[in-house]
């Protein structure tokens, strides 16, 4: 029997990211003894990456906003698909939490008379997002982590032990969740430093693992995001909705490989960048969709006269929204007039003077000056679609986020609902802070009413089995590098941006084929530290949720935000009514079609009939 | 359009190792990560490398290249000459785990040690106010991610180990800093806490921490410095000390130093009462051989015995104490 | 609140650090950088003992120029002339004491005491450490905690006199301005010493102490906005600390030996007017 350390804990919470963070100091202010499980190091999650801010309708800088109008922005950004109570709740809260976080010590930009400083994001009618420059996320994650130290500090002073009621475990990959007799008992994992097991009881977990862009082959995602959370909770039995809905960027850099899936933001072309393809030719004045041609360019000469004389010109067809620049750029690699990277050439250095692009894309020029040593006042920048966000995930209970599987709690991007079918800038970090503490709160109670669990030896065993499989097969095995560049390839190419239906289900073959492969992965080495097994023990992960996204992208016949079907280009409001979950059966997912709950009717009173009348379908108007 | 690179990589673990050679493809604009994720994907499945965002964010891929403390991330392989062998070695002052992945506690430990912010009292959450000049110096520090480029380069901790328990090193230089700035921090003790538990003086502004610092903090000339300054402010500037004496208030802050609040002398004598018997010391518990035990899992408690006896129940009652609790002044003070 | 918590247990006992047999891998030439501060700072001290024991051409009284070594002359044994508004307070020293010494503490210490200069010699003559990353090679290190280098904190006691030095090396500038014949005059010497004290000022004025004394130790800029402005200023010329540490350290030299000079008669100034 091989070794392994055991630890009993009231609350688990998985990830340290904004949202485990804030739910482990909410179960730990609860009194419970809790345990915080880290994939990397304390304080590097990726919420570190999120730059403009977090959404809280606080009116620090227009004093007309308030809750409603943040709800309204967000149901309308998330096309009316959202889980209209956790949009409710997340509007209502997210005053509240960012306050808090200047208790713990957090230092957001100053308006003039010392309030929380609110600026500008698309989508959001007032300024509302509370930020400290451009490193928000930085900032969020540095106080979370900070109030924990605080926490650990209080109970060293009562007890003589830093660890007494919250502990971090550290570079620690949870690969197992139990459940007997339908409730969750306990997780077990790996500690990536020295490859000892590790196993946690307890009667409630929270889940908050973040998202799933390590699946695709561009994405501004870190290697943390293999959507483990999805598939531990689809494993235990939960289910997923909304997993069709993935958030690309159309320009994201596609080489040189050290800036790879990082966003190229859209004031590029808004200050004259213009999107080439390797002929030389600018192509998107091929792909203006008929209800746009009257408000777009049509000859180059007039697009250019644009930038100077924006009145008497139409608009450059650069300009177009997000999903038709995406997919042209995405049918113009697949005619063969890509680079070879898969990209196009966006072109800001022949149209402005160097030192202009310096002045007007200060942070551009520096971040691709410094990562990559790309001069972009020199060279045309290849891009291409990137993957940035996943709306979809657990299916929770808005108010206490729980899962189908009692004792399972979801908060951050790992549950899905509250953004719909497209998520607004800026509230992804509200949306951890307030579903964190709501998940830390009812977790402490479920705790609280359920006591402690253990899981069965029998199912411990099976999850070390499991675990050791890859390290056995050894060289005889398939690389995992190579599966995971393979896995990366079919999602990129079939499942991107922009999907049809053939594609989609040449995707669904090609991921049954590969899951057999997966189950067949090797890898040579010890298990101290051996990132080969660790991808290898990743992939199963993938691969699952990757299936979700692609038969529930197969199965929504619309386009409707993060969702772009080629085949089905207009939105639908039958499908408005439907969430698709995803479950597990044996090892195959399964799709349901699942009713919305329906909004209250105060709050469809917040909108306009006209403007429900373009989602919403007669009967329900 | 790849040219092939020479590559010294050092690999091993806590039992020893050694640089290895490596030819290796590295293609324009890649930095040195990109390499290293190269190694692993076609020669050494194996080779460990914390790293995390590479786009120089999170601080998780600090190594040695070419002996200068980086990140892997943002490290441009077009800083280096075609024929230059790129050496990579693993942060030295921290204890390896294995190849370029060093166990870095020492930090988290040290980060326990220093006090958090503490909130003022009375303030309730959305009532802060901050000027936004008063939280820049602060906000500055708060830029750090954490890579422990500084705390690796420091000479205090790198070349002399047994350093380590006294110093807390430059990261948290910046953060007793930014806590003392910060405008609504109540704690007036940061600086005797930056000297006395953080072994301040240590520090001989060499600028080494500066001089690797991925996020360009000017963490010397900002927070040292203005820390050791403000040290001087309180125990060693006449002048200060004239114009608190003679104007009677004291710019710096707005509270005296109360770093451990002690009770008058006079009124301590005054107030204790001596004579009054204390609670006699409790024996250890002993074994059923009469000895200590050793080993806390015979124990039949946690963790080692109370000081004051296991049987000793807190509070102990008024009457027993020997001290007692003066009374409030009145009329002129002192 | 939160106590100050005990230190949990022994940082070092996590295990030992990766095995490199080098001492650096650095390689660049990071020796170059120490050397040239040795050799800067070196060359400085010498030519300041040499000019300090010399004890003599350091008042050119034609032209009204007083080296800054000597400057203010302040015992009975100075050439006549060339002590000012501060007398000579003090009396006839023994001649293997020159003046200069006895002015020079302050100056010196300031200097000494100094953040950059403290960087500067404790890289290049104390190899603590040599360059960054380079071991330096020292058995044990207990940085600036106990004597002698605890002393370093009084560098505010030097700043103060450093005020007072400036004030005098302006006072001298102005004296310059002494024309051969009487009435106003300017030479070579008198741009010399005027360009000197300007750059000692920004030196002096650019310290860190003084950076905390004018406005670094407020907590609040917001409630002292002309202290804030005081300390933005201050800070401009602090991100420029070390480059006027070094064009005052030459500046000092050069004003100090062209007035020997001319003292000397080695040279003749040279006159715009008068």
């Amino acid at each position: 029997m091989t070794n392994i350390e055991r630890h009993t804990y009231d609350v688990v919470v998985i990830g340290a990211g904004g949202a485990g963070l804030r739910a482990a100091i909410e179960a730990r202010l609860a009194g419970k003894k809790t345990a915080i499980i880290s994939k990397s190091l304390f304080g590097k999650a990726h919420t570190v990456m999120a730059e403009g801010g977090a959404a809280a309708a606080m009116g620090n800088v227009n004093s007309k906003d308030n809750w409603q109008v943040h709800f309204r922005d967000t149901m309308r950004g998330g096309k009316f698909l959202n889980n209209f109570r956790m949009a409710e709740l997340h509007a209502k809260e997210a005053p509240s939490r960012i306050w808090e976080l200047e208790t713990y010590g957090a230092l957001f930009d100053r308006t003039k008379d010392g309030k929380i400083s609110q600026r500008n994001f698309g989508g959001h009618e007032y300024p509302r997002l509370a930020h400290v420059g451009d490193r928000t996320g930085l900032e969020l994650i540095r106080t979370l982590q900070q109030k924990i130290v605080s926490l650990q500090q209080e109970d060293f002073a009562e007890h003589g032990d830093y660890e007494a009621r919250i502990r971090v475990f550290q570079e620690c990959t949870i690969t197992e969740l139990f459940v007997e007799d339908g409730a969750v008992s306990g997780a077990f994992g790996y500690y990536r430093e020295s490859g000892d097991f590790v196993l946690f009881e307890s009667a409630a977990i929270v889940l908050a693992t973040g998202g799933v862009g390590k699946s695709y082959k561009v994405t501004s995602n870190s290697w943390e995001y293999t959507g483990d959370g999805h598939a531990l909770a689809l494993r235990t039995g939960a289910t997923l909705i909304n997993m069709e809905f993935l958030q690309f960027h159309p320009t994201g850099m596609v080489w040189p490989p050290s800036v790879k899936g990082i966003l190229v933001t859209e004031s590029v072309r808004g200050d004259g960048g213009v999107l080439r393809n390797t002929e030389g030719k600018r192509f998107m004045f091929d792909y203006v969709p008929d209800v746009f041609r009257k408000q777009y360019a049509e000859t180059e000469e007039e697009a250019d006269r644009w930038y100077s004389d924006p009145d008497n010109n139409r608009r450059p067809p650069e300009l177009l929204p997000r999903d038709e620049v995406a997919r042209a750029i995405n049918s113009e690699v697949k005619a063969g007039r890509g680079t070879k990277a898969g990209g196009v050439l966006l072109d800001i250095a022949s149209r402005l003077p160097a030192e202009q692009i310096r002045k007007r894309l200060p942070s551009m020029y520096h971040q691709f000056k410094e990562l990559a040593d790309v001069d972009i006042t020199a060279a045309p920048m290849e891009v291409g679609p990137t993957c940035h966000y996943v709306m979809g995930g657990i299916e929770v209970d808005a108010d206490t986020t729980a899962a189908a599987v009692a004792g399972l709690f979801a908060a951050g991007e790992v549950s899905g609902g509250m953004h719909g079918s497209n998520r607004l800038g800026g509230n992804s970090l509200s949306d951890l802070l307030v579903f964190g503490k709501r998940a830390g709160e009812h977790a402490a109670a479920h705790a609280e009413k359920i006591g402690r669990r253990k899981p069965s030896a029998a199912a411990v065993e099976a999850a070390v089995d499991t675990a050791l499989a890859p390290l056995a097969r050894a060289d005889a095995g398939e690389n995992p590098y190579t599966l995971h560049h393979e896995l990366q390839e079919i999602m990129g190419v079939l499942v991107g941006i922009i999907r049809r239906d053939g594609e989609l289900r040449e995707s669904i073959t090609r991921l049954a084929e590969l899951k057999e492969r997966v189950k067949k992965v090797g890898v040579s080495g010890g298990r101290k530290y051996n990132p080969g097994w660790h991808l290898a023990l990743d992939l199963r992960n993938m691969l699952v949720v990757s299936e979700c996204t692609a038969k529930a992208a197969l199965e929504r016949t619309e386009s409707r935000g993060g969702h772009t079907r080629e085949d089905f280009p207009k939105m639908d409001p039958k499908w408005r009514k439907v969430n698709l979950v995803c479950s597990l059966d044996g090892e195959d997912v399964r799709l349901e079609h699942q009713p919305l709950p329906v909004m209250r009717p105060e709050l469809q009173g917040l909108f306009e009939q006209t403007e429900l009348a373009k989602y919403m379908t007669d009967e329900e108007l | 359009m790849g040219t092939k690179r020479h590559f010294r990589v050092w690999r091993g673990d806590d039992t020893g190792g050694s640089l290895e050679d490596f030819q290796v493809e590295v293609n324009e604009g890649e930095v040195v990560l990109d390499v290293i994720h190269r190694l692993q994907a076609t020669q050494t499945p194996d080779l460990a490398v914390r790293w995390n965002c590479k786009a120089g964010k999170c601080g998780s891929c600090s190594m040695e290249i070419n002996g200068k403390p980086r990140l892997g991330c943002m490290t441009r392989m077009s800083t280096f000459n075609e024929t230059e062998t790129v050496t990579v070695t693993p942060l030295r002052t921290f204890p390896v785990i294995r190849d370029l992945v060093t166990n870095v506690n020492f930090n988290y430990q040290k980060a326990r040690e220093l006090p958090a912010f503490a909130p003022p009292a009375g303030v309730a959450p959305g009532e802060y106010r901050m000027q936004q000049v008063d939280v820049e110096r602060s906000q500055e520090f708060r830029k750090c991610i954490e890579c422990f480029l500084c705390q690796n380069v420091c000479h205090v901790i790198r070349d002399h180990e047994e350093n380590k328990h006294a110093f807390s090193g430059p990261r948290f230089f910046i953060r007793a800093a930014e806590l003392d700035m910060h405008p609504l921090d109540a704690r007036d003790d940061r600086k005797e806490l930056a000297q006395a538990e953080q072994g301040l003086g240590y520090c001989n502004i060499t600028k080494c921490c500066t001089e690797v610092c991925p996020e360009h903090i000017k963490i010397t000339d900002n927070a040292i410095i203005p820390m050791k300054e403000r040290v001087v402010d309180r125990r060693y500037d006449p002048v200060t000390w004239l114009g608190r004496k003679i104007f009677r208030r004291d710019q710096l802050d707005e509270q005296p130093v109360s770093a451990s609040p002690k009770p008058a002398a006079a009124a301590a004598d005054s107030g204790s009462n001596w004579h009054q018997e204390g609670p006699v010391p409790q024996e250890a518990p002993v074994g059923a051989d009469g000895k200590l035990v050793v080993a806390e899992l015979t124990l039949d408690r946690a963790a080692a015995g109370s000081p004051f006896g296991d049987d000793q129940v807190f509070p102990l009652p008024p009457e027993q104490l020997r001290y007692q609790h003066p009374s409030p002044p009145t009329g002129d003070g002192h | 609140m939160t106590t100050t918590p005990a230190r949990l247990r022994s940082a070092s006992g996590a295990g030992p650090r990766a095995a490199i047999s080098e001492k650096t891998l650095r390689t660049d030439r990071w020796w170059l950088q120490p050397l040239l501060v040795f050799l800067g700072l070196g060359a400085f001290v010498v030519y300041g003992l040499v000019r300090a024991i010399m004890n003599k051409y350091y008042w050119a009284s034609a032209e009204h120029y007083l080296a800054p070594f000597y400057s203010p002359c302040l015992t009975k044994s100075c050439v006549e002339g060339s002590s000012h508004f501060l007398g000579q307070p003090i009396p006839q020293l023994p001649s293997w004491l020159s003046p200069a010494m006895i002015i020079l503490v302050l100056p010196g210490g300031f200097r000494l005491t100094c953040y950059y200069y403290r960087k500067a010699y404790y890289r290049s003559f104390w190899l603590s450490p040599p360059a960054c990353a380079v071991p330096d090679g020292h058995k044990t290190y207990s940085g600036e905690t106990r004597f002698p280098l605890i002393f370093q904190n009084i560098h505010r006691y030097f700043f103060y006199a450093a005020i007072l030095v400036g004030s005098v090396l302006t006072y001298d500038a102005v004296l310059a301005w002494h024309g051969k014949d009487g009435g106003v005059g300017m030479g070579l010497g008198t741009l010399i010493l005027a360009v000197n004290a300007v750059l000692i000022w920004a030196y002096t004025l650019g310290c860190h102490s003084c950076r905390n004394i004018i406005g670094g130790r407020l907590k609040h800029f917001s409630k002292h906005p002309v202290r804030y402005r005081a300390w933005g200023l201050v800070s401009k010329l602090n991100a420029k600390h070390q480059q006027f540490a070094w064009a005052s350290l030459f500046s000092v030299i050069i004003a100090d030996a062209y007035v020997m000079a001319v003292s000397a008669e080695w040279i003749t100034d040279f006159r715009f007017f008068n």
